[in-house]
């Protein structure tokens, strides 16, 4: 078991959830009760990581980062390291490949949510922000728990665009995922099999919560 | 308990912040030619055991590695399988110097148990088995960017076979993931890094022989030391070069510059 990269992982998945979470409940709220032009084609961008292959991300993220390139010098001036081949480039990456599974469930989530509910709120005196605190928060937080465990395990087993602008490099872009390839390169399969066995527990965990979680309707419980 | 909770929070927000964890500058990148996979290891051991150091290594083909080193990869050392992208690194200022030769690396025919090939280093008897259609599939590393698949394609260019054997490559992303695919079963055999055959991880996998070493351009391994390398990554270059390095280098089957081979 390759615990700096299975830490590396656990980094990655974190930081994509922390900066993920406030993207997904705006947008998700937005896109469940915003009428607005352009909506369904927004909704198809967001969806769009779910088909698009992950090399293609990865060779548009190689392309338009290039430390020669405009956004590549702007990238490093902000973080101070070139977006390829560093930490902070395998986090942009996840958190483009993760939008879908954060925003959708929790767009349903808000969905569901009747609109009776939001007006009774306002009648009774209360401001937006403490209706979407008080009232909207706790009753999408299912969709939100499924939309984060979600975006925990796909970070986890993304693959293909972290291969591409990571570049294998220990400690710093070599996650779980990438360390089992590599393992099974240089002919060290048992190391390889505990890698599979924990990215399966993961998986299958994160699978799990979100079935749960799709049951719970809290406000048909009182 | 909101205490507690936030305690918790707090205290995994500082681990995964804590730097230590994601860069450790004091455990420099060695980027290596996945031939070396084996041998390395052996030297960073040793390397650990003599200075109590340690570096982070990373395989790959060699010209991806170069490529990685152009995009600003922070590889601070770099272990190529022949010499041209360490010498075009250098044309561009990269680098510091040339670095030098530490090694040629031989080529050898593998073929895993079971197969219906020989292990010929003649290549006679994958000739033979071509033309009788015993060969489905063949493993060699990517000659577009991996050395040792350049030194493939050309014995198979020497000895005539390559138009007979191309529709029935397997091409490895670099010589490791080629000596997998040739050994795993599925292909009947392949042309892989010596170094490598000689690992017991491989070895036990299979039979090989040696392709003379004058039927390709050779494979003067060279490595370099990255603009901006610090004292451990030249630690390391200097224990490579030196006796020790040369002493597993030699074990793994690698022709020492200046030595005869």
């Amino acid at each position: 078991m390759d615990w700096t990269a299975f830490a590396l992982s656990l980094k990655l998945a974190f930081w994509t959830c922390v900066l993920i979470l406030p993207v997904g409940v705006v947008a998700g709220r937005a896109l469940a009760w915003g009428q607005f032009r352009g909506k369904a084609l927004l909704e198809a961008l967001i969806l769009l990581p779910l088909v698009l292959p992950p090399t293609v991300l990865g060779y548009y993220l190689l392309v338009g980062f290039a430390p020669g390139s405009a956004l590549g010098r702007l990238f490093a001036s902000l973080f101070g390291a070139p977006l390829v081949f560093s930490f902070s480039g395998i986090l942009v990456a996840s958190l483009i490949a993760n939008l879908p599974f954060a925003i959708q469930p929790l767009e349903r989530a808000f969905e569901a949510i009747p609109p009776a509910v939001r007006e009774a709120a306002w009648v009774s005196g209360l401001s937006n922000w403490r209706t979407f605190l008080k009232i909207e928060l706790p009753l999408a937080w299912p969709g939100l728990v499924s939309g984060l465990a979600l975006t925990f395990a796909h970070t986890l087993g993304e693959f293909g665009v972290i291969l591409m602008i990571g570049g294998n490099i220990p400690g710093e872009t070599q996650t779980l995922s990438i360390a089992l390839y590599d393992r099974v390169q240089a002919f060290r399969n048992w190391e390889a099999g505990a890698m599979a066995a924990v990215l399966l527990a993961f998986s299958f965990l994160a699978i799990a919560i979100v079935h749960v979680m799709a049951r719970r309707r809290p406000w048909l419980h009182g | 308990m909101q205490i507690l909770r936030r305690g918790i929070l707090a205290s995994v927000i500082t681990l995964f912040w804590a730097p230590g964890l994601g860069r450790a500058a004091e455990e420099p990148v060695v980027a290596a030619a996945s031939d070396l996979q084996f041998a390395l290891a052996e030297i960073r051991a040793l390397f650990a055991a003599q200075t109590g150091r340690d570096v982070r290594l990373a395989f790959g083909s060699s010209g991806n590695i170069a490529r990685q080193i152009r995009s600003g990869a922070p590889i601070e050392l770099f272990l190529s399988a022949d010499e041209s992208h360490v010498l075009a690194l250098a044309r561009d200022g990269l680098t510091e110097g040339e670095g030098v030769i530490y090694a040629l690396g031989r080529i050898v025919i593998i073929v895993p148990h079971g197969s219906p090939l020989e292990a010929d280093g003649s290549l006679e008897d994958l000739k033979a088995a071509l033309a009788r259609g015993r060969v489905e599939k063949f493993a060699i590393a990517n000659p577009e960017h991996a050395p040792y698949g350049q030194r493939a394609k050309e014995v198979l260019i020497r000895k005539d076979l390559w138009s007979a054997l191309e529709g029935k490559l397997v091409l490895g992303e670099n010589v490791s993931q080629a000596a997998q695919f040739a050994t795993s079963g599925a292909a009947q055999g392949g042309i892989i890094a010596h170094s490598l055959a000689l690992s017991p991880d491989v070895g036990r996998r299979g039979t090989f022989a040696l392709i003379p070493a004058d039927w390709h351009t050779p494979l003067r391994q060279r490595m370099v030391l990255v603009k901006g390398a610090g004292s451990v990554a030249r630690e390391f270059f200097e224990l490579v070069r030196g006796p020790g390095g040369r002493a597993i280098l030699k074990r793994y089957g690698f022709t020492l510059p200046g030595e005869p081979g």
